[in-house]
């Protein structure tokens, strides 16, 4: 499968080499983005992701055929986890496989920066005593 | 007209779905949908954006409404 689009519970980071694999790659880049235990100074406990899960897996298809398009990829990924995540859970993972390295370098930052953009994902930071949606205030 | 809530819109409305029942004053376009959330609900105009998803793809604000369309309020996202 060229694209490969999961909404998941967990991530599985380790099969991700036989995903991107692909026998005209000479160049695999994976971007793993996790929960983080601060934001601003502040102690971060979890995170919980809430998802539109039709219209982010269509969103996330149109963004990997751009970056097919784009860098002629061999192989794309774009994996989102929902629901509440600890710290140093992996909560999204993309990657690119290309002939040449630049090109999946840039595929890469290309897939998350969109992904971040405007995939319908939303994230709640979970404080000591406190929770907030993450970009909803200016 | 069912709207799909999600995220902040969700805390706002207090509910994962808003019906808007009233045949004379339902929405006809995404403008006068957000307008119409925007007065019922001025907490959404505090927020950084807004969005209409209109069959699970970005509208704009010229875009029809329908009552059998799957439409939701997209709230700025954040997902990564």
């Amino acid at each position: 499968m060229k694209i490969d689009i999961q909404i998941v519970n967990d991530i599985d980071t380790t099969k991700v080499y036989q995903q991107l694999s692909h026998p005209e790659s000479g160049g695999i880049c994976v971007f793993i983005g996790s929960v983080r235990n601060t934001t601003q100074n502040k102690k971060v406990e979890a995170l919980d992701f809430e998802t539109y899960e039709k219209m982010a897996i269509k969103e996330m298809q149109v963004i990997a055929e751009e970056a097919i398009r784009k860098w002629k990829l061999n192989k794309v990924i774009l994996h989102h986890a929902h629901g509440k995540k600890e710290v140093e859970d992996p909560v999204v993972m993309v990657g690119a496989s290309s002939a040449h390295r630049d090109a999946c370098f840039e595929a890469c930052r290309y897939l998350i920066d969109t992904l971040k953009e405007r995939v319908p994902i939303w994230k709640k930071e979970f404080f000591t005593n406190k929770t907030v949606w993450v970009s909803a205030h200016p | 007209m069912k709207i799909l809530l999600f995220g902040i819109s969700k805390d706002i409305v207090g509910a994962s779905s808003l019906l808007i029942n009233d045949g004379k004053k339902t929405p006809t376009t995404v403008k006068e949908l957000k307008q119409f959330i925007s007065n019922k609900y001025p907490e959404f105009n505090t927020l950084s954006s807004l969005a209409i998803a209109v069959n699970s793809n970005y509208a704009d604000d010229t875009t029809l409404l329908q009552e059998e369309d799957e439409i939701a309020i997209i709230p700025p996202v954040s997902g990564g």
